[in-house]
């Protein structure tokens, strides 16, 4: 077995029984960068002699891939976008802050969709990322980079975000763990804000015990984030201990089962998960959770609407790209966003505004954000009556690239990791089977606010029932 | 709201984000498609209902209003496209101003 073979769990229980040193590890890990990385292209830039020093440094540190919008001192962090070009951060974020007293160290920085906007990475201004178990396809999104290099095994484990799903719907297709934890649980400074009422940074792992691990590292307060509470972090992996379904009550919810344009295969996969959850003793409850199908529109009025005026600090001024054909301040502002915004990030700042306008406020944001209410009311109901839902991760599998074409096709790929974002719950991907042509399906668990222990211990046992899916892999 | 149409070439100068003519055409009808989707909020009864501003039910987040350090001067001019000194360099803002 090779080193960037090993998770977490695995790579800490080696490093500290001295069979190999951070920098082995480092160094294990570019070979495999080097040999593959050119078909994958999870990654956007990789500081070799940075993770090396910062490996010989801290011995015993486990390398962590970072998505390109998480900054981290000294390094680019472009967001995906052309518009941050030559950019260096000058802070580390939190969540790097942490993940370096807790015994990792930033090795790499992975793509994603530009701003963090998309379900495919396709998105992207700097590259394609290819889906390391069907390189015709894309690796979901937008954290498709952190979820590329993780099922390719071209890191131990990588942070990505989610906002509607882009930590777990690329998790579901590049057979990763992917955990989004609940709104609030980790610190969002430093991490570039696409919606700030959703956005969460999140584990995406070999393991779900590797979850565990690096959620514990990552969670907590922060003074620098107003919206992290005092709550204490939990110790994750060492609540796993005996994780079982048994007597677990495991809601079904019909609205997800009711969908069209549900792919069969994901279909056969996730009633298979229902059956294996129901073998290993858990209870099958079916919930409703009736504002379902009002999540899409809410998600994306809500998340546009934010996302304009967060995207407001690009305006070539302090950091960024600049147009060289400004004439005056409005011209510079204009033309600087013009050139550095792609086609999605421009949809989605118009969109945003639009809804933001005067006159339409009301009628879009304002309604958006009670329905919002009703949304996450039909989870506390819910979570009053079960532990726990299933529902599938994504309606199809990896699809191809330019496959979905027209954006709003694109957005209903996201049906179903949608509401419990928008609940600010937490939620995961877990491995579940493949299609006959071999492509990795997950399913979603989700839990309540703050209710972490529940989700890992509840992945925990479903991935022990399940065993390890693995699919035939390209790289 | 039924029925409102999306201006896109207004509304993009709003964003101060200027627009090829291609682009204006490509994204009007996509967003009228994504306006004529959202407007699906309309049907649902919200009287009452308080709005939810974030993942969480949140209170104010105090803390003592004391000076800590922040980012060094040079580490935050060191992006710039365009600096003079300690400043930030821009066009001229002000009309009739000497520049």
């Amino acid at each position: 077995m090779e080193l960037y073979e090993l998770g977490i769990k695995a790579a800490q229980e080696g490093l500290s029984k001295g069979e190999f040193t951070s920098m082995e590890l480092v160094e294990s890990i570019i070979s495999r960068v080097h040999a593959v990385d050119g078909k994958v292209g999870a990654y956007l830039t990789f500081d070799e002699e940075g993770a090396l020093e910062l490996a010989k440094a801290n011995p015993g540190a486990v390398p962590i891939a970072i998505k390109d919008l998480i900054n981290v001192s000294g390094q680019p962090c472009t967001c995906g976008s052309k518009i941050l070009k030559g950019y260096v951060s000058p802070y580390d974020a939190t969540v790097v802050k942490n993940l370096k007293s807790n015994g990792f160290i930033p090795a790499g920085r992975v793509n994603m969709d530009e701003f963090a906007m998309g379900s495919s990475t396709e998105n992207s201004a700097l590259g394609v990322t290819r889906n390391p178990y069907a390189l015709d396809r894309v690796p979901g999104g937008s954290s498709g980079g952190s979820a590329a290099a993780v099922g390719g095994d071209l890191c131990i484990a990588a942070l990505g975000t989610d906002t509607g799903g882009s930590i777990r719907q690329p998790a579901s297709f590049c057979n990763c763990v992917g955990v989004k934890p609940s709104y609030g649980r980790v610190s969002r400074f430093g991490v570039t804000a696409f919606a700030s009422s959703l956005d969460q940074v999140g584990p995406m792992t070999k393991s779900v015990e590797d979850a565990a691990i690096l959620l514990k590292a990552i969670a907590g307060h922060d003074d620098m984030d107003g919206t992290t509470p005092l709550d204490a972090v939990p110790d994750y992996p060492a609540l796993l201990e005996g994780a079982t379904l048994k007597g677990v009550k495991i809601g079904l919810p019909k609205e997800y089962f009711e969908v069209s344009g549900f792919d069969p295969e994901v279909k056969r996969i996730t009633e298979e998960a229902i059956r294996r959850c129901e073998a290993a003793g858990a209870e099958l409850v079916e919930v409703s959770l009736p504002h379902t199908e009002y999540a899409m529109a809410v998600y994306y009025i809500i998340a546009p609407a934010e996302a304009s005026a967060n995207l407001a600090r690009f305006d070539g001024v302090r950091y960024g790209h600049r147009s060289d054909k400004a004439v005056d301040v409005m011209s510079l502002y204009m033309k600087s966003r013009a050139e550095g915004f792609g086609p999605e990030v421009k949809r989605r700042i118009i969109m945003g505004t639009y809804v933001l306008s005067s006159g339409y406020y009301d009628a879009y944001y304002g309604r958006a954000q009670k329905v919002r209410t009703l949304i996450k009311r039909d989870f506390d109901e819910a979570f009053a009556k079960v532990d726990a839902l299933l529902t599938p991760c994504s309606p199809t599998p990896a699809f191809r690239h330019g496959e979905l074409q027209d954006p709003l096709t694109m957005y209903l790929n996201d049906l179903f990791t949608i509401p419990s974002a928008l609940a600010g719950v937490c939620a995961a991907s877990v491995p579940s089977g493949a299609t006959s042509a071999g492509l990795p399906v997950g399913v979603q668990f989700i839990c309540g606010g703050f209710e972490e222990t529940r989700l890992l211990k509840v992945c925990k046992a479903f991935e022990e029932a399940t065993g390890r899916v693995s699919p035939r892999r390209e790289v | 709201m039924a029925g409102t149409k999306i201006d896109v070439a207004y509304v993009s100068d709003l964003a101060r984000l200027e627009l090829t003519e291609e682009e204006k055409a490509l994204f009007q009808p996509q967003l009228e498609s994504i306006v004529k989707y959202v407007e699906k909020i309309s049907e649902v009864d919200v009287d009452g209902v308080e709005p939810m501003m974030h993942g969480r039910a949140l209170v104010n987040a105090f803390r003592e209003d004391v000076v800590r350090p922040s980012m060094d001067r040079e580490k935050a001019l060191a992006n710039a496209p365009s600096r003079v000194g300690d400043e930030f360099l821009l066009p001229k803002i002000v009309e009739g101003a000497e520049s």
